[in-house]
């Protein structure tokens, strides 16, 4: 189907959407699973409409930094594969894939989610590191969205591995019934301007016509611990004050799926 | 002591549950995801579209590409680093290889198929997963074809043939050999052949008699895919 950008803008204009949801609705169905790759520490997939991602989480033991010698560490990558979407081509990552993983990251790292302290073993020498790699598996719009949600769900599921205590070596085929030390769960929303409007959870024909956007990550406590703005319109500080707030709201409505996922 | 009896407990021909599902990807022309026992592939085909680089196509007859990948986090020990290893473009070649000879791109000159496998998580036989998982997708993508490709590794492990070997079996502390084969259904020729490890003459014929019962047995959960993913329609 060829859509032109102005049909969602002038739909937008009406508060209007091409699949009739309303502006400020997720589509449906949202799921989330966790613990599909045994490989991982902890992995997730997330399901927004038709747009699904997966996550997982790998660990290792390193030397921390020299300026963080008591601390551990977390980095997050993004694959946005071919696999996912005819727009994405095999090889090193676009700009998109590097704006996702880094906004994902932001929101985990900024929040201090993790307590990096307790991911040292000792200090100066060994450390536990974290990565977490999101893979696209089909792109239908807001990646940040999804990832932020399969990320955080990826962290929730993962234990640590197994270390023997005579070598130091990680045994990544057994593990240990510890939680990573989450504490906090901060959750990206991200709030498109098409036409005036404001809305949430593009597709990707929507995603094609916006304006601006702004994504939020934010705590339980709606504590804002990522902010970054796309798109080539400027916002002024009533629209920002608008997006902060639509998406602080959808931040407590996504958190609460991701219970009711976790809990079932 | 020889290995007379699997770590898993399955007989010598048996493969590990396996799961398809053709058509998971919207977004592709052509999709499915193929489980072998803790071995997962996810294939989708684009295409037939226009070559890039230009200078690889073939005016005579559409080029197949196939694109191989372990998720970062899908190998049993460290994390992989993300971005072609040597490794998978080896199995990238062979995989177009194994698939080519069923597939029909004569009425597509200077035009592409790529397939892309991504795998979640891996317990050995990935590249047979690929393979089988990618024709399942090349048919849902609706590829003309003349048979299908159904892969399935076969070997032998201190002096017993087995088929679909598990990673304890690929690393069993004796004697081991690991053969992924791909297998036409209707001529039962092999479009697959490696081998890791050593083995007389006597078993590798044994292994790829037994390699054709156990394709079959793939070959039939391909085509029940498709046919769950048709039939509702």
């Amino acid at each position: 189907m060829i859509i032109n950008k102005e049909t969602i803008a002038e739909l937008a204009k009406d508060n209007k959407r091409l699949d009739n949801r309303s502006l400020t609705d997720f589509r449906q169905p949202i799921k989330i699973e966790t613990d599909l790759s045994w490989t991982a520490e902890g992995s997730a997939r997330v399901q927004i409409g038709s747009t699904v991602v997966m996550a997982g989480v790998k660990l290792s033991l390193e030397k921390p930094y020299n300026d963080t010698p008591d601390e551990g560490g977390i980095m997050v990558n993004a694959e946005l594969t071919p696999l996912s979407s005819p727009e994405y081509e095999v090889g090193a990552p676009g700009i998109k894939a590097i704006e996702v993983s880094r906004v994902t990251d932001r929101g985990i790292r900024e929040a201090k989610a993790l307590d990096m302290k307790k991911l040292c073993i000792e200090p100066g020498e060994k450390a536990w590191f974290v990565t977490v790699d999101i893979v696209t598996i089909n792109d239908d719009g807001n990646l940040f969205d999804a990832s932020g949600l399969a990320v955080l769900a990826a962290l929730k599921s993962a234990r640590f591995p197994v270390v023997d205590p005579e070598t130091g070596s990680i045994d990544y085929k057994h593990k240990t019934d510890v939680a990573l030390p989450l504490t906090k769960e901060p959750l990206p929303v991200t709030v498109y301007k098409i036409n005036g409007r404001l809305l949430i959870d593009p597709t990707q024909e929507e995603e094609k016509a916006y304006d601006a956007r702004l994504t939020v990550a934010s705590d339980t406590k709606g504590t804002i611990s990522a902010l970054q703005k796309g798109g080539d319109a400027p916002l002024t500080i009533a629209e920002i004050s608008s997006m902060v707030e639509l998406a602080l709201e959808k931040a407590r409505f996504l958190r609460s799926e991701l219970n009711k996922f976790l809990a079932d | 002591m020889a290995y007379t009896k699997r770590n898993d407990g399955r007989k010598v021909d048996e493969l590990r549950p396996m799961e398809a599902k053709a058509h998971i990807i919207p977004n592709a022309d052509g999709s499915a995801s193929f489980k072998i026992g803790k071995t997962w592939a996810i294939a989708a085909v684009y295409g037939p579209r226009e070559v890039y680089p230009r200078f690889l196509a073939n005016p005579k007859k559409g080029l197949l590409r196939c694109h191989y990948s372990m998720m970062p986090f899908s190998g049993s020990g460290e994390r992989i680093k993300p971005g072609k290893s040597r490794r998978a473009q080896e199995i990238s070649m062979v995989m177009e290889l194994a698939l080519q000879p069923v597939v029909d791109l004569s009425a597509y000159p200077n035009a592409v198929v790529d397939i892309f496998v991504e795998l979640p998580q891996t317990d050995a036989g990935t590249r047979c997963a690929a393979i089988s998982a990618a024709c399942i997708a090349l048919a849902d993508a609706g590829i003309p074809m003349k048979d299908m490709v159904s892969s399935v590794a076969v070997g032998q492990v201190d002096g017993t043939v087995l088929a679909d070997l598990d990673y304890s079996e690929e690393s069993y502390p004796a004697e081991v050999s690991d053969i992924p084969v791909a297998m036409l259904h209707n001529t039962k020729e092999i479009s697959l052949l490696q081998m890791d490890g050593e083995i007389s003459k006597e078993d590798l014929l044994k292994a790829l008699e037994l390699a054709k019962a156990a394709t079959e047995k793939v070959y039939e959960l391909q085509v029940k895919a498709l046919k769950e993913k048709y039939l509702e329609q």
